[in-house]
């Protein structure tokens, strides 16, 4: 851990450009070399473009035991984790979940189920869930939870745009990012090969492969409700759905691949060599991704167990947790995908007025 | 885990690119190899950890690199740079197999990237590695172990037993035990002598205790000098080295690549006593930065100091330590401990000698001049005007020794009498086989390369 990230981060950027063999793995390179000198925004930026692959690490000859000391990713790791915080609102919150983010997520996810069970004395209306718990009482919990994490991360990006001096948009900017994020081109490693994180020097592509199951699965999931929400209001077709139905044919395969992913992105981070991870946030990083996990199993568990009676604390477990990761989204891992995809746009930016 | 006891068809001194090549190709064709690495894992790999790229012959577009690069060009551009002191049979066939090289290099898992930004002269004959030479390094110690061979690291080479014309005992120790094997061949990767300090004083004189040592501790001559003691023959001045000038404030090793400054043709350099010595716009900085490695070793305590104003900084590439910056001349030469009025007097009259600067231009001669001063500043000379000023220190850093073993077109050693029948060598420790003076960036790794692969194919043939 660093006294003094962005300073250090500064210190060590200095010395990759003037080295700059590491060009091809990453958008950071390319970003970093246009400088000679680094103010706190450059800074930021380039922390929120690193995905932590480590292949520079691994390649780097001035690691310790060498007197520069390099480790790129250990110091963007602290720089990335401190941005997000500054830039959170209510500034409060972030710094409390990411210095306890385990606790915070356990604790959110039973409170909430707890609540959930309390809901049993509402009177329920419907068939399925419903007669668990009404829709429309769903509806008043679930909408301000999630249009207000919403809220806090358009605040937060605002922020993060004007201390990485971002320049107005335009749609070019945006396929680009997403282009981007879409494959994990930043995880391929530059020539392919992937990346360094779990077994020292040797590349792979596991951590972008379970990084896109997680990705692509919450999609997935995400789109399952919408989906849900659209028939509810739309075609008057309240759940619950069949297995041959928009919303399962979404959330079924999105539901296992986020299992999957996540169960796999904690054994690889349980792998990872800790001193290139922000060690502050590592606990709190691993309740995220539990609780992610936690959101997907219970969902799962729900369509095999419907017809039970365990339906009512499954479902009072699921929405908690679902609750849970809602709420905590700006103050969370799940923060990162919204900021990256802002350091993506403003490279793309940065790319255009280059070229 | 590697036992030093165990039984090698091949024992390999180093681990660095030369030595790895060979490693592997000999693995390949059958033989059990281990390699004796002098270094703690952390810092294997010799000098190829600080390399960045290889020098590649190709009749058009290869992986990475554009257009074509044919034999005659290169071998030119390697003439120009030795000012003729090249075996050009040698050379020539490095060139030519330095085009097969590269696709083995990707198959034994090397990966290229587009040359670096600020690298551009370079996109059409040298082929970079994709994260710089310790990728390369990691790559090849990956393949190697999946082959089956061995590695020791800090196990430093004590004595190879020369019995008439063969090696018959390689002493080396490893974790401070000694150890004495029998192989059936060994080939010598082990690199120049420069990290001996020492050896750098008897053959320059004292002022190399001065010196910085670009590249690795490791290489100190050990299994070269105890060759050359035994009668194995050599070649190469043994009093020369290659030497640029680079950061002063560089660490005394292993500083690497990022030690460069590239400021010299936009500076006024002066020695300890504020005094110009040479004219620092003679040519384009790739084309002088050897010659002032050795310019710098002439000056007292083999320290130099550049100068230059605000407008200059954005004509060359960054360095690694921030420059001292004065807003007064007077005010850094005292904070470089230079005599300040011997700093400002030799600026006001080169500023002076100054002509007309329209014609300034930064990435070629362009003419423009001092007159009527000595040493005149024949191109970018711009009066230092404009501040802040700025100024770094410069020192000599040497890179490589010429002095090695003699080899012929099959990697082989010599003594009088002969080849030396299970003795091979490759790298920078026979490269003096080829370059007699001067360098051409990324020759040495296409040296190492080629001949690391042509070392390992004749240990694995004669063990066979």
């Amino acid at each position: 851990m660093y006294a003094d990230p962005v300073e250090e981060a500064r210190r060590q950027a200095q010395i990759c450009n003037s080295c700059r063999y590491c060009e091809g793995y990453c958008a950071v390179f390319p970003s970093m070399h246009i400088h000679r000198s680094f103010s706190e925004g450059d800074i930021t930026q380039l922390a929120n473009l690193c995905h932590n692959c480590q292949n520079c690490y691994d390649a780097c000859q001035y690691t310790a035991p060498h007197e520069f000391a390099l480790n790129l990713p250990g110091v963007l790791a602290e720089v990335r984790q401190e941005s997000w915080e500054q830039t959170a609102f209510p500034a409060a919150m972030g710094k409390a979940f990411h210095r306890n983010g385990t606790l915070i997520a356990l604790f959110s996810a039973l409170g909430m189920g707890l609540l959930f069970w309390a809901a049993r004395r509402l009177p329920g209306g419907g068939e399925g869930f419903y007669a668990v718990l009404a829709h429309n009482a769903m509806v008043a919990i679930f909408l301000p939870a999630f249009l207000f994490p919403l809220l806090a991360l358009a605040i937060g990006l605002k922020r993060y745009w004007k201390r990485v001096d971002g320049m107005p948009v335009r749609l070019g900017d945006i396929t680009a990012a997403f282009g981007s994020a879409a494959t994990m081109r930043n995880l391929a490693g530059g020539h392919g090969d992937g990346c360094t994180y779990e077994d020292d020097d040797r590349f792979s592509h596991k951590r972008r492969v379970l990084h896109q199951l997680v990705m692509y699965g919450f999609l997935l999931c995400f789109a399952a409700t919408a989906s849900g929400t659209i028939l509810h209001y739309a075609f008057a077709m309240p759940a619950p759905y069949g297995l041959f139905s928009i919303p399962k044919a979404l959330g079924l395969p999105g539901g296992i691949m986020l299992c999957i992913g996540t169960a796999g992105m904690m054994w690889l981070k349980a792998e990872g060599r800790p001193h290139l991870q922000d060690l502050r946030v590592r606990g709190g990083e691993f309740g995220f991704i539990l609780l992610l996990f936690i959101v997907s199993f219970t969902g799962l568990a729900l369509y095999l167990f419907r017809d039970t009676a365990g339906l009512e604390a499954l479902l009072a477990i699921h929405l908690g947790s679902v609750l849970a990761f809602f709420l905590l989204t700006p103050y969370s891992k799940m923060a990162h995908g919204f900021y990256r995809l802002a350091a993506l746009v403003r490279d793309a930016q940065r790319r255009r007025s280059t070229s | 885990m590697t036992q030093p006891t165990e039984h090698y068809d091949i024992v390999i001194v180093g681990g660095g690119n030369a030595a790895l090549c060979a490693a592997m190709t000999a693995a390949e064709d059958g033989a059990k190899v281990l390699i004796l690495e002098a270094a703690p894992k952390d810092y294997r790999g010799g000098n190829s950890r600080h390399t960045r790229n290889f020098r590649c012959m190709h009749d058009g577009p290869l992986s990475v690199l554009v257009d074509s690069y044919d034999e005659q060009e290169y071998f030119s551009d390697l003439i120009k740079v030795t000012d003729g002191k090249t075996d050009e049979g040698l050379a020539r066939m490095v060139i030519r197999a330095s085009q097969e090289c590269l696709p083995w290099m990707e198959a034994h898992g090397v990966r290229f990237q587009p040359s670096l930004s600020g690298t551009l002269s370079l996109a059409r004959t040298n082929a970079f590695f994709m994260g710089g030479g310790k990728a390369l390094v990691n790559a090849y110690y990956r393949t190697a172990a999946a082959l089956g061979v061995d590695v020791l690291y800090e196990a430093p080479v004590r004595h190879l037993q020369l019995q008439g014309n063969r090696i018959e005992r390689v002493d080396y120790e490893y974790e401070g035990v000694a150890y004495s094997a029998e192989p059936r061949a060994v080939i010598v990767a082990s690199g120049g002598f420069q990290a001996d300090l020492d050896w750098l004083a008897d053959a320059w004189g004292p002022p190399a205790r001065n010196f910085l040592i670009r590249g690795t501790p490791y290489n100190r001559g050990t299994v070269l000098k105890n060759l050359l003691d035994q009668g194995v023959t050599s070649i190469g001045d043994p009093t020369q080295c290659h030497a640029v000038a680079i950061d002063g404030r560089a660490p005394k090793f292993d500083g690497g690549i990022v030690t460069r400054l590239d400021c010299v043709p936009f500076s006024v350099v002066v020695n300890r006593r504020g005094e110009r010595f040479y004219d620092e716009g003679e040519d384009v900085w790739p084309k002088r930065y050897a010659i002032w490695g050795r310019l710098v070793a002439q000056q007292p305590d083999q320290v130099a100091y550049a100068i230059v104003d605000s407008r200059a900084i954005p004509l060359f590439m960054p360095s690694v330590f921030p420059a001292i910056q004065a807003d007064t001349l007077e005010e850094l030469a005292e904070k470089m401990d230079l005599p300040p009025e011997a700093v400002t007097q030799t600026i006001a009259s080169y500023n002076a000698a100054c002509g007309d600067t329209s014609a300034f231009h930064p990435t070629e001669r362009d003419g423009v001049h001092t007159s009527g001063i000595e040493p005149a500043k024949t191109n970018w000379a711009r009066p230092i005007s404009e501040p802040p000023f700025y100024g770094y220190s410069l020192r000599t850093g040497v890179t490589f020794t010429y002095l090695g073993l003699k080899v012929d077109e099959n990697a082989q050693c010599q003594t009088d009498a002969g080849p030396v029948e299970n003795l091979w060598a490759a790298g920078e420790t026979m490269a003096g086989s080829i370059l007699g003076q001067g360098y051409l960036a990324g020759y040495g790794m296409t040296i190492g390369t080629v001949f690391g692969r042509i070392a390992g194919r004749e240990a694995a043939n004669y063990v066979r």
